[in-house]
Formats: structure tokens, sequence, C-alpha cells
């Protein structure tokens, strides 16, 4: 080879260094990837500042009063939201209830091999399809199925004990139990996945121990595995908590939009998401800025949740890294 | 002699408890009786989602015609009628809000896999998109209400989209930095060694491996972007016309949505409405889990090397 042919050969090569515009994209798209990224961090601060500016009006004229005040007259300029939050928080707690008892018990049961991998697996997308429902058709068949399914149990109860105050009231449609019901199996598939990943991230030979000084199955999970779990599972619940305040179209059809602050299961009564979904649309002027002021309480009330929830599950994710498989 | 000594049982005379499991010590009586009722509890929280289904069969598949998906919602004591419209609505928003949040969602994975995955900005937006995973869809309204409708003074498809991107945005990027980190340490030190730049490796090798992954985190996000009520309600309302009517296209103006649709004639005393409302969430239903079974599919696909 002559050695004219091996710098001819030489031009010819696939891999060559970068010439000067390879190197103005590389840098350019390697900036970009960097800005979109920053932007993320950009938005939630967006998003706090705007939502927190267009409450300003409302927050300089009522102060902590709209917080405290129960009445929602938007005739004679009287606004209080005390009963939706007392709501939020109400229905949030008896979904949690339902959610976690359910979620951790399918966790467990998916998780511990009692069914064929196979089985579990599909057992497994099933509860995970609850997830893909939209919440508006939840709530239509809560109007559909679930009140009428309950009304004849809670008026039963509401007749015979009714002094108890969880059954002070009568259920005569839209109530607290159908919305903090459908709620719950809303935030269930939440609750089962997470606590699932957290179960079986406990390293195999913990279980093992257990099970070889002679403890049954039962005796393992509730003693080792559910506890060596317990971070994940607490953060799931956390996160659970934060998707029932924040939801809204379930809640706007099924708690009754009323103005109540009942402990009352069966009481219909309002939440700070369903009150904007419902006010909002015919809202003018001022209230705009109350409803303005009740979106700020939520973001703050569900920021804290969720940061929370994202924290423990960091913390938990970091548990195991010290245990060899 | 001996041999036989050496066969005699060496427990005999030790009083040993039971080896053998049996039902009726309380410990294995407990531990039976709980399995029973985790076991049954999973069946019980899988009747929702058969109830729904059930219903949505029924109630919604006796009204489904083509007129359904060729007429706009009738009025208030009319009959007939359909919601083609609002399905068309409902593909726009979601379209423009694709457009935003899936090259937004890579870009930003790409940062978080590739080039700062351990650096402090990199852990930050991470914790951000998993605050912004949990993030009120009804905020994402009133921020888009804020940012979008207030400046350009009316409802209309465009804002609906940036409401919708926001919730996107999340799944996306979380679930396209998982794939991107699934390729292969192997083709990532083929491509430098032959000397690509960081850009060319990304585009060339990296986007093109982890492609199914990033198509499933897509078709989930639009999934749950699609039965998304309560945004659409701050910025897109609802409107009984078609995007295209009158000889012009109505981008700034209020835009119909299935979700909408559903919500609005939910609570109406009509019985028409109500048919409509159960045929809507059938649609909506099917067009949720087809997206959902397909991100599975893609995810299936995804390699495993």
């Amino acid at each position: 080879m002559s050695r004219h042919d091996v710098v001819a050969a030489d031009r010819e090569t696939i891999s060559k260094p970068p010439t000067r515009f390879d190197q103005f994209v590389d840098r350019t798209f390697r900036g970009s990837t960097v800005a979109f990224a920053w932007l993320t961090i950009l938005l939630v601060v967006l998003i706090v500042l705007q939502i927190a500016e267009k409450a300003l009006p409302a927050v300089r004229h009522y102060g902590f009063s709209l917080i405290t005040s129960t009445t929602w007259d938007s005739n004679r300029g009287q606004y209080g939201i005390l009963p939706e939050i007392w709501g939020t928080l109400y229905s949030s707690i008896l979904g949690l209830m339902i959610g976690t008892a359910f979620g951790v018990a399918i966790a467990i049961f998916l998780s511990q091999d009692f069914l064929p991998p196979k089985v579990e697996l599909v057992c497994k997308n099933i509860i995970e399809l609850l997830a893909a429902i939209p919440s508006v058709v939840y709530g239509l068949w809560g109007i559909f199925v679930v009140i009428p399914l309950l009304r004849p149990p809670a008026n039963w109860l509401h007749e015979h004990l009714g002094q108890i105050p969880l059954f002070g009231t009568a259920l005569s449609g839209p109530g607290m139990l159908p919305a903090a019901l459908v709620l719950g199996i809303m935030i269930l598939p939440t609750i089962s996945a997470i606590s699932r990943d957290a179960l079986v991230s406990v390293p195999h030979k913990l279980k093992e121990a257990a099970l070889g000084l002679g403890a049954t199955r039962w005796e393992t999970i509730l003693g080792v595995v559910v506890p060596t779990a317990s971070t994940g599972i607490f953060g799931s619940m956390v996160l659970g908590f934060g998707r029932a305040l924040g939801e809204t179209m379930a809640l706007a059809m099924l708690v009754g939009n009323s103005n109540e602050l009942s402990v009352s299961l069966f009481s219909p009564g309002n939440t700070l998401a369903a009150l904007l979904a419902n006010h909002f649309p015919e809202a003018g002027g001022a209230e705009v800025q109350v409803l303005m002021y009740a979106a700020l309480v939520l973001l703050v009330i569900t920021l804290l949740v969720n940061c929370l929830g994202a924290a423990i599950l960091t913390k938990a994710s970091a548990r195991f890294s010290g245990i060899t498989k | 002699m001996s041999t036989h000594q050496a066969l005699r049982d060496p427990f005999e005379g030790i009083d040993l408890p039971r080896l053998e499991k049996s039902i009726y010590s309380p410990r294995a009586a407990f531990s039976s009786a709980l399995s029973v009722l985790t076991g049954a509890m999973t069946l019980v929280a899988m009747l929702p989602l058969a109830s729904v289904l059930a219903m949505l069969i029924w109630r919604g598949g006796r009204r489904l015609s083509l007129a359904l998906f060729t007429e706009t919602p009738p009025s208030a004591f009319s009959a007939g009628g359909g919601f083609g419209n609002a399905i068309l609505g409902t593909l726009v928003m979601v379209g423009i809000a694709a457009l935003i949040s899936v090259p937004f969602g890579i870009l930003a994975a790409m940062f978080l896999a590739e080039f700062g995955p351990n650096s402090k900005t990199a852990s930050a937006v991470r914790f951000c998109a998993k605050v912004l995973t949990g993030f009120p869809s009804i905020l994402a309204g009133v921020f888009a209400y804020a940012l979008v409708v207030l400046m350009t003074g009316s409802f209309s498809a465009p804002a609906g989209g940036v409401a919708l991107s926001l919730l996107m945005l999340p799944t996306v990027m979380l679930t396209a930095e998982e794939a991107i980190r699934m390729v292969p340490a192997k083709m990532r030190e083929a491509a430098i060694g032959m000397g690509c730049t960081p850009t060319q490796l990304a585009w060339r090798v990296i986007l093109p491996t982890a492609v199914p992954g990033i198509l499933t985190g897509v078709m989930l996000a639009v999934a749950r972007a699609a039965g998304e009520t309560a945004p659409l309600i701050f910025t897109a309302l609802f409107s009984n016309d078609w995007l295209y009517s009158h000889g012009r296209l109505n981008l700034m103006e209020p835009t119909a949505s299935l979700a909408v649709l559903i919500y609005n004639f939910s609570g109406m005393p009509f019985d028409n409405q109500i048919e409509l409302a159960w045929s809507a969430s059938l649609v909506l239903v099917l067009i949720v889990l087809v997206l959902n079974i397909g991100g599975q599919i893609f995810s299936k696909r995804s390699i495993k090397l």
C-alpha cells in the first residue's frame, strides 16, 4: 500500500474528530437539556407564585377570617372556607383508612408468594387498572351505583344508632360516606403499588431467617417483613393522602356541595377542590379572588403532604442499600 | 448387633414437640385465617372495577351508534344528539399537551440520566417532578387559568392543553429517565469509543434504543390527561359547537371535551343527557384502557440486556 492510499483511506474513515459545527451543536444541545431541567424547578416556583399572586387581594381583604368563617354568601360578599377545609381533611382521612386497609392487605397478598407468579402479575395489573379509570367516571358510577347501594344500610344505622354523632343524619343522596368510599377506591392502587415495591425490596435473607427459626408465614410477615418495609408503606400512605386531598371531580359529584360542618358520615359536605370546581365556572370578580385564596390553601396543604411523602420514600429506598442481597 | 443399635430411633424417649403443621394449633389457624382474609380483600378490591366496567357496557353500550361520533350535544329537552365535538376537543387538547410536555420531558430526562445524573440540580429536579406527580389536577387548571386564560382573555383549547401538559410532564420525564438509564453501558462506550460527541451519542444511540420505554411513559401520560376533568373546567370550559364551525376555526373559544361533558350531563335531570354521559364514559374509558394496555405492551418490548 502506497503512502498515497493511506492518506486517501484516512479521509474516508467513518470516525473523524468532531467538526466545529458538531461541537457547537453539542454545546447547544447539552445547554438546552440543562435549561429544561431547570425549567422544571422554575415551573413549580412559578405555580406557587402565580396562585399566591392571584390570591393576594383576597388574603389582604379577608385575612385569616376566611379560614375560620363558615358562611358562604356571594350576594352579601361573605365568604368562609372552614367547612371546606374540614370536609377536605375528613373525607381524605376516611378515604385513607379504607385505601390503606385494602391497599396494604393487597400489597402483602400479592408480594409474599401466596399465588403463582403469573396469577400474581395478572392480579397486580387488574388492581393497577383501578387507577386508570378517570375520576369523572368514578363520579358517575358513584351517583348511580354507590349512593343507591349505601342508602338503605346508612338509613338503618341512622334510625337505630342515631344518637352516635357518626350516624347523626340520614343519607338522602350525596354525602361524606359515598365520597370517602370512592376516594378510598381511587387511592387504593397508589398505596398498594408503592407498598408492594417496599415489601418486595425487603431482603430475602431476613424472611428466610425468620422462617428458619420456625415462625409461621404470617408471623414472618407481621414480625419481620412489614416492620422492615414500614417506611415505604408509610410513605405510600402519605402520598395516597396527598392524592385524596387534591382529588376533585369524584368528590364534586358525590360529596353534596353543601356548606356544612358535621361529623356525621351521612351528611353532605364540601371540599376545597370541589368548591373550586363547582363555583368557578359561574364566579365573578370578588368570588374568583376568594376561590384563588381557597386554591392557595389547598396548594399549601398538598405541597406539604407531597414533599413529606417524597422525602419519606427517598429515605426508605436508601434504607436497604447497606444490606447485601 | 452394633448396626442394629445405630438404626434405633435416636430420639426415642425424648419428648419432642409436634413438627407437623396442624390447622388446630392456634398459630397455624391464625396464619391461615389471615391468608384467607387478605385474599378475600384482594377480591373485594377488584369488585369496583368489575362493577364500573359492567355499568359502562350495560348503560353506555345501549346508546352506542355512529350518530354519537358525528353529532353535537343536544339541548335540554331535545332527544338524540352525540358528542363528536367533545371527542375531537379532547384529542386536540391532549395533542397540544403532548406537543409541549414530550419534548420538555425528554430533554429534561436526558439531563437527569445522561449529562448530570448525580448533580445537585438533578436531585432537585427529580424532587420537583415527584412533587408535580402528586400535584392536584385542579391546581394545574388554576395555574393555566392565571397564566393563559387571563392573558389571552378567553377560555380556549390551548389553555386546556397547557393545563394538561403540566400533568403529563412528570410522568413523561420520570419514565424517560428510567428508559434512558436502561440503555446498556456497552452501547454507550462503543459510541464514545467511535468518537461520538455526547449529542451524537444521545440522538443516534440512546434515544433510538430508549424509544419503547419513553413511549410507554408518553402513553400512560396521555391516558391520564385524556381523563382529566378538573383542569379543563378552568381553561376550556365547554361548548356545544365543533372546533371548526361557521366556516372558521374557533381555536381561541371555549372547547368541548369528553370529561367535562360527562361532568355536566351527570348532574342534569334529563334521561337523554344521562344516557349520553354513560356512553361518553364508555368511549373515554375505552380510549384510556387502550392507551394503558398499549403502554404496557411497549414496556415489555423495551430492551432487557
